[in-house]
């Protein structure tokens, strides 16, 4: 390869290298901003803003949704496996709202650490499989024989 | 320049040469667009009768036939492009520009498939359309960049000038593309990470990956044979006052 070439070739992929990991490290310091929700830790620890409203997510505890019998009111508990958040909301769910299931709600923290959402998203995880593979699952996890599938990863 | 005219250089000067690869590249494209297409259609038919239901999602699940497969050939075709912009940069090679400028329609569009026919999705799954977390904004934003692209080679009439500013364009936006393809893993995201891993276990069952995996093979193939075909249609463009050009096609100019 000509001298010129050369010196250009390392050039270019010096500048692009440089370029992309200094701005991805620029996005991972910036994690809180970049993050579309904060955990159940996050709030436990204090991180999430008191005085406005935020995004809040985690996977629906098995056992924890009480729904209300006379109004669209619902209360149940997310978890992030280390951190546990009771939250309360109000309207119709996602149809893909289950307990097991990950969910992403919009609102805000009351001072008896209580989530107020307005608005509740199902988070679909990264898992596809038929109901018959879902049951056996299921199954197994209520003998208590494996770890609960859904919550394997993601958060 | 004693060095540069080794025989693996000259064989890769004479392959790239524009006459050369119009004529190699006739069966490629042809061979590629048979094999992948028949191959869609039988993923299709596949993930969309024969796969078995989901069950959470149900029937929606099956819009990843189409969604995994647009969204995974944008990232390796920007993947190839910026490949592509080092060597139209450093070597010159005519070739290069006239397959990137051909590039960017073809990504333009996949990338335009994936975000739609996720929003599709994500109406039923999520209970929104859209929403601004990290996977998808990094992949609307690599839709802008297949726009300024296009914009950018349309704007400068000087050949030389628009091909080097695109392949600029490509570099500084390659950026993007770890940031898509991680950015379920390095954020929290309303996205689900990766279903199909290279390391560890692939959540997914083996009746709904296979068509799955076949309907990415499938696209690649098309994606590839679109490139090539409009990479052809480029070359006849751009070199349609050379002789080779116009016996090619058949016409004789008057010289």
């Amino acid at each position: 390869m000509n001298p010129a070439r050369k010196q250009r070739l390392i050039l270019i992929l010096l500048a692009v290298g440089l370029f992309t990991v200094s701005v991805i490290l620029l996005l991972i310091a910036n994690r809180n901003q970049v993050n579309l929700f904060y955990s159940p830790t996050d709030i436990v620890e204090g991180e999430a803003p008191l005085d406005r409203s935020f995004r809040a997510g985690g996977v629906v505890v098995h056992d924890s949704v009480w729904r209300d019998t006379d109004t669209l009111a619902v209360t149940f508990t997310v978890s992030d496996n280390l951190s546990e958040v009771t939250m309360t909301y109000t309207g119709i769910l996602p149809d893909l709202f289950k307990e097991g299931q990950g969910v992403v709600a919009t609102g805000t923290l009351n001072e008896n650490g209580i989530f107020q959402a307005s608005e509740v998203l199902a988070r679909h995880d990264e898992n596809y499989m038929p109901p018959e593979v879902a049951r056996a699952l299921e199954e197994a996890r209520r003998r208590g024989q494996t770890p609960d599938y859904n919550n394997a990863g993601g958060y | 320049m004693a060095l540069s005219l080794t025989p693996v250089w000259r064989w890769f000067h004479r392959w790239t040469s524009p006459p050369n690869f119009y004529r190699i590249s006739r069966p490629w494209a042809h061979g590629l667009m048979a094999v992948g297409g028949t191959a869609l259609f039988v993923a299709w038919i596949w993930g969309l009768v024969f796969a078995p239901e989901d069950y959470l999602q149900g029937n929606s699940y099956r819009i990843i036939f189409v969604h995994v497969p647009s969204a995974s050939a944008s990232l390796a075709l920007y993947l190839t492009m910026a490949i592509t912009a080092v060597i139209s940069l450093v070597w010159k090679i005519k070739l290069a520009d006239m397959v990137i400028r051909q590039c960017i329609p073809v990504g333009l569009t996949l990338t335009a498939l994936a975000l739609i026919s996720g929003a599709i999705w994500g109406r039923p799954t999520w209970g929104v359309y859209w929403i601004w977390d990290a996977r998808l904004t990094s992949m609307l934003l690599q839709l802008f960049l297949f726009i300024g692209m296009w914009a950018i080679h349309t704007a400068i009439d000087q050949q030389k000038l628009a091909d080097r500013a695109t392949a600029i364009l490509v570099l500084v936006g390659f950026v993007n593309l770890p940031i898509i393809k991680w950015s379920v893993d390095w954020w929290n995201t309303m996205h689900q990470p990766a279903t199909i891993r290279i390391t560890g276990e692939t959540t997914m069952v083996w009746e709904m990956l296979a068509p799955l995996l076949l309907s990415m093979a499938a696209t690649y193939c098309v994606v590839a044979a679109l490139v090539l075909y409009r990479t052809r249609w480029e070359i006849l463009y751009r070199e349609r006052k050379t002789r080779w050009v116009q016996d090619e096609l058949g016409i004789r100019g008057k010289a």
